[in-house]
């Protein structure tokens, strides 16, 4: 019997960050317009690997997805071990635009999640020629912190139980228990400090207030998916958002939470083929 | 029946679930929850509760309490929670509930706090 191997294949990429050589895991699938997909804090790309295995949209996108610096398998930068991990607005939006320049994709189209989402909005202000379309999603400008992110690194507190345990409440209770549970089990397998210092971005650096009000959708299509079981990003401040960008297309998921496309990848399917056939045109 | 006469069937909840037991066999601590305005004291010995008292005691020290309101318990502990209803976090941003005390425990533990104080579901 032949082997049944899913469609996706996983290489690394060599690339300077900043200046700084990196090796980036990812994988893709497909073929056509590029669509690249950015995880959430503290996991990695095996969140879209239902994307990544979806005949329907492989036909029209090339999907990939890479692996944050830290993140999965690609590597932490030499010399990791002398410092702290923090992610920023900058550093983030920089290793986006070298992974698409080093695969030279053509005005990609760019989908993240969470930080993923709240980047993808600064991809909107700063960058928007460079896209062909952009996908935020569990996205705004700012929202209210709900905990203390010190406990997240510490010896006396297992980092990735207390990571996965804190982001479980994130997902729908309608959500597949085994989807469920692959979902948290990617969050107890990151790296130590990891989840905590990509919150740096999210909680400190990453403050879009008024800046989002400088987004042309004209110059790129934007479009805004929440999941109405997120009380990290609510609805209400994805729509607060989103009533700040003329022209952005903002959509409340129903019986979905914080990761959409993990936790219930049926029903978010039911969301984004709709906005991807939009953007296929 | 009340919130807290729902609440009042942990010990038989937690008894009968052989998984929640074996996630908190490292867990023994003393906490206090607050069902509305009726207090619960739970000792919590290697997962199991080796005692529940259910009202006041005068002076009584726990590691941490974890308070709620009725309407917060009968919200969270519908099969399937509204929206903003169905997580210990979700009920805390909102200004419906509240911990206090040394947190580590409660942290460390996480999840089988969610899961222990999520066990009325079960009965929804």
């Amino acid at each position: 019997m032949a082997p049944k191997l899913e469609p996706m294949v996983g290489r690394y990429l060599r690339t300077d960050i900043d200046g700084v050589a990196h090796r980036l895991y990812f994988e893709e699938a497909g073929e056509g317009i590029p669509l690249v997909c950015l995880h959430t804090a503290g996991a990695d790309n095996r969140q879209y690997r239902h994307l990544l295995a979806d005949a329907e949209i492989t036909k029209r996108f090339r999907v990939l997805a890479f692996d944050m610096p830290w993140h999965g398998k690609s590597t932490p930068p030499d010399g990791w071990e002398r410092g702290e991990y923090r992610l920023t607005t900058q550093s983030y939006t920089a290793a986006i635009r070298a992974f698409c320049r080093a695969m030279e994709l053509d005005r990609p189209v760019v989908m993240g999640c969470s930080i993923g989402g709240r980047i993808v909005l600064n991809l909107a202000i700063e960058h928007a020629r460079e896209f062909r379309a952009l996908i935020a999603l569990e996205a705004a400008d700012f929202q209210q912190p709900w905990y203390d992110t010190s406990w997240l690194h510490r010896p006396d507190v297992h980092g990735g139980e207390i990571c996965a345990a804190l982001v479980s409440g994130l997902i729908a209770p309608h959500s597949p228990p085994v989807n469920r549970h692959e979902t948290l089990w990617m969050y107890m397998q990151g790296g130590p400090g990891v989840f905590k210092g990509d919150l740096y971005f999210y909680r400190v650096d990453g403050d879009l207030r008024e800046k989002v009000k400088k987004i042309d959708t004209r110059a790129c299509p934007l479009y805004l998916l929440t999941g109405e079981y997120d009380f990290s990003c609510t609805p209400d401040d994805t729509l607060r958002t989103a009533q700040q960008i003329p022209g952005a297309d903002v959509q409340v998921m129903k019986e979905v939470g914080h990761f959409p496309m993990s936790e219930n990848p049926a029903k978010f399917r039911e969301y984004i083929l709709p906005v991807l056939a939009r953007i296929a045109g | 029946m009340t919130a807290a006469d729902r609440f009042a069937h942990l010990p038989d909840l937690l008894a009968a679930d052989i998984d929640l037991l074996r996630r908190g066999r490292w867990l023994s601590v003393d906490c206090r929850v607050d069902i509305g305005s009726e207090p619960f004291f739970l000792s919590i010995r290697d997962g199991a509760l080796s005692a529940f008292e259910r009202g006041a005691r005068l002076m009584r020290s726990t590691a941490f309490a974890f308070r709620a309101s009725d309407e917060a318990w009968t919200g969270y502990w519908k099969r399937l929670p509204e929206p903003g209803w169905h997580d210990l976090f979700a009920l805390s941003k909102r200004g419906l509930a509240s911990i206090d005390g040394d947190l580590r425990p409660f942290l460390q533990n996480l999840q089988y706090f969610k899961d222990l104080l999520a066990l009325p579901r079960k009965e929804a």
